[in-house]
């Protein structure tokens, strides 16, 4: 049986990917693939405790963030398409009309 | 019966306040006849007069002091709302509100057909009811009120038609010299207050303790009054506001100069004559400025062409007269010719106002002439009040302004005698030059061809002041000629000297007074009454400019003032109180600027941040748990 380091290892790594993804990639769905990975990424060491524990709390709770996934998948494309038709362009950094305008004083 | 005295000052406010309801109502709802206005707006004069007449009546020997309620207190300062009648203020308050009346009815006529009837005749109500209050009041704070009062209403009115600029800026400019003077009031107030007011502050108790105050400030306390007096007597220098004020319609002048406003200043150094009397220095300073506004004033009206502006410049040189009477201590006489001079001016005013009327609102008397023709009344009693002024008798104004000129002579102030002696001949050359152009003298060209008929309104008030500038000086009588010189008896209370010269002297200055009248008015025959004024005629000169004074006063101060206000505008205020609030308020934007810097809408960036933040967390908490 693989000892528990190992596991979370791997999740380590894949929450790093991701987070390096999400910083330094400008395309949108490379953003987008970098948070999926560091969700599952969670899901994994929760499914790791959990067999650690004999508990099966983590694994209601990484089924549920699946599910919750998939339903962010949906509104997050159907946003990502609109946002296109708007800018005509996938590049995450023309995305700031919130941002601080800065006038004259 | 002391109910009665506040009575006489609340119905023309309450006159007043209904005209104004009434006019808002006019201009809001529907319109209202103008009748209803001149309803109320006549009756309520009316009836303080009755009601004073009353008083008159059946308690002139008492003192009457009614006292409403309490208005200020202040630790052991009390200040009443509370009016007191006796024989100086029942004096003025009859004649106040008589011609008050008198000239409201004229007034109804004149003002017939203009938008503002109801606004014009609230105002007027106001003004007299400020006035009264002004006379009636047993304290200086009070009297004070009614002094602002009629400040107010003269300020309304003047700028009545206030569509044109210039009636605006008369009105400005007799309110913020009339500011001037007030400031003097103030002053000489507050510090008689510091001295004695602890001891009751109406005229009874200010009169008892006048002795606690050290005799060094008596002075300065008399002299600053007086700068209130100069004010709203129109003294020089601060005659200026008067001419200027003839922008109102005629009534107006009227009221100002006959039976409210100017004379105020008369009647306070008379109340404060207990003052006065301990201050002599202060009070040859009052003559002297009385003389030399007298002579002043005449001096310009001989050579001005605007029929109200002469007569505002002839009340300017009659006020000169009554303070010289009364700062010699010649109260009574003083009072005496207010009281004619009331009548006479009043009925000048308004047979003015009839010419202006007549000619469609011509007011140069080059542009007139043969007048006589086109109204009799108003023909006579502009001459009855004419000769009046002039001082001939057995008009009026010989009685009294006789009576001042003898106490300046008899007591010894040859100087300022001789001054309003001269100045006695020049009234009657610039009133008969103003006569003889407007009624006698060939007709000007620009004169309109047929002249407006009066309405009944207009002349009758006329005829009765008429008859008043005939009979008024008879009860003002003196011995010598058979009178029994009513109005000294009266004021007796003041304690007038009462020099006896011998009936030789007496009657050569009587015979010396009549004698410059009439060389005055022989100048004037000569040079006027044959003139014709299809030659339009030219004045200029030094005089015409009255002096340039209003040039002089404009360079100096209100030149000077407005570059220190601009000096403070662009430095102070601009530089400092802006430039302090603005860097504040910049500052905070700057700060806000550093914090915006985050708020960039880079989604990498926040992204970033977090993780960083989040870092820092984790750190921190793997060094806590160990």
């Amino acid at each position: 049986m693989m000892s528990i380091y190992s596991v979370l290892i791997v999740a380590i790594a894949l929450f790093s990917i991701g987070i390096v993804g999400v910083i330094s990639r400008k395309n949108i769905f490379i953003v987008y693939m970098s948070l999926e990975l560091m969700l599952n990424a969670v899901n994994l060491m929760f499914v790791a405790f959990s067999r650690y524990f004999h508990s099966l709390d983590g694994q209601i709770i990484s089924m549920m963030v699946i599910a919750l996934s998939a339903a962010e998948a949906a509104l997050f494309l159907s946003l990502v398409v609109l946002l296109y038709k708007r800018k005509g362009s996938l590049n995450v950094d023309i995305f700031n009309s919130l941002a601080q305008k800065r006038d004259n004083l | 019966m002391s109910a009665l005295l506040i009575w006489i000052v609340a119905l023309p406010f309450a006159g007043s306040l209904m005209l104004s309801i009434l006019y808002l109502y006019h201009l809001k709802v529907k319109k209202v006849e103008e009748i209803y206005f001149s309803l109320i707006a006549l009756l309520t004069p009316l009836i303080s007069f009755l009601l004073t007449f009353w008083i008159f009546l059946k308690a002139s020997d008492k003192k009457i002091t009614f006292t409403a309620f309490k208005w200020l207190k202040v630790a052991n300062f009390d200040i009443d709302i509370s009016f007191l009648s006796d024989h100086l203020s029942l004096f003025m308050a009859l004649f106040v509100s008589f011609i008050g009346w008198l000239i409201h009815i004229y007034a109804a006529g004149y003002m017939k057909g203009d938008e503002g009837y109801g606004k014009f005749f609230a105002y007027f109500n106001l003004f007299l009811g400020m006035m009264l209050l002004l006379v009636l009041a047993n304290n200086p704070i009070l009297m004070f009120f009614g002094w602002e009062g009629v400040g107010l209403c003269s300020y309304l009115l003047i700028s009545y038609y206030f569509s044109d600029a210039q009636n605006v800026v008369a009105g400005n400019k007799a309110f913020i010299v009339n500011r001037v003077g007030d400031f003097g009031f103030i002053i000489g107030l507050s510090t008689l207050f510091i001295y004695i007011g602890s001891k009751g502050f109406d005229y009874a108790s200010l009169q008892a303790h006048i002795g606690l105050v050290p005799s060094s400030m008596l002075s300065f306390i008399a002299f600053f009054l007086f700068v209130g007096a100069i004010g709203k007597s129109a003294q020089i220098p601060l005659y200026i506001w008067l001419p200027d004020a003839m922008a109102g319609p005629t009534p107006v002048s009227a009221l100002i100069h006959a039976a409210t406003m100017v004379t105020a200043g008369v009647y306070m150094v008379a109340r404060f004559h207990f003052l006065y009397s301990l201050t002599p220095n202060v009070g040859e300073f009052i003559a002297v400025i009385g003389a030399l506004s007298s002579l002043f004033a005449a001096i310009i009206a001989t050579r001005q062409r605007d029929i109200k502006k002469i007569l505002a410049y002839s009340t300017i040189s009659q006020l000169g007269y009554m303070f010289v009477a009364v700062g010699l201590g010649f109260y009574a006489s003083g009072l005496f010719h207010v009281f004619t001079h009331a009548f006479f001016k009043a009925l000048l005013f308004m047979g003015a106002g009839a010419v202006i009327l007549q000619l469609h609102h011509e007011q140069d008397i080059f542009h007139m002439g043969e007048m006589k023709e086109a109204s009799k009344i108003v023909y006579w009693t502009f001459l009855v009040a004419t000769l009046a002024i002039s001082g001939i008798f057995p008009f009026a104004g010989f009685f009294s302004k006789d009576e001042i000129l003898f106490g300046a002579f008899a007591s010894g102030h040859y100087t300022i005698w001789a001054v309003e002696l001269f100045t006695a001949g020049l009234t009657s050359y610039y009133m008969f030059r103003l006569f003889f152009t407007v009624f006698i003298a060939k007709k000007s060209s620009k004169r309109v061809e047929k002249p407006l008929i009066l309405s009944p309104f207009v002349t009758y008030p006329l005829v009765v002041l008429a008859i008043g500038s005939v009979v008024a000086g008879f009860i003002g009588a003196p011995k010598i000629l058979g009178g029994s010189n009513a109005i000294a008896h009266w004021f007796s209370f003041f304690g007038d000297e009462d020099i006896e010269l011998s009936y030789t002297i007496e009657f050569g200055l009587m015979i010396l007074n009549t004698v410059v009248a009439l060389a005055g008015i022989y100048i004037a025959y000569k040079k006027f009454a044959g003139i014709n004024l299809q030659n339009e005629a030219k004045i200029d000169g030094l005089i015409y400019h009255k002096f340039y004074i209003d040039e002089i006063y404009d360079a100096l101060i209100v030149k000077n003032i407005q570059r220190l206000s601009w000096l403070i505008y662009a430095v102070f205020d601009k530089k400092f109180i802006d430039g302090t609030v603005m860097m504040i308020a910049k500052s905070f934007y700057h700060l806000g600027e550093l914090v915006a810097v985050l708020q960039n809408g880079n989604v990498r960036f926040y992204a970033f941040s977090m993780l960083f933040g989040a870092s820092l967390f984790f750190i921190y908490l793997m060094q806590v748990m160990g």
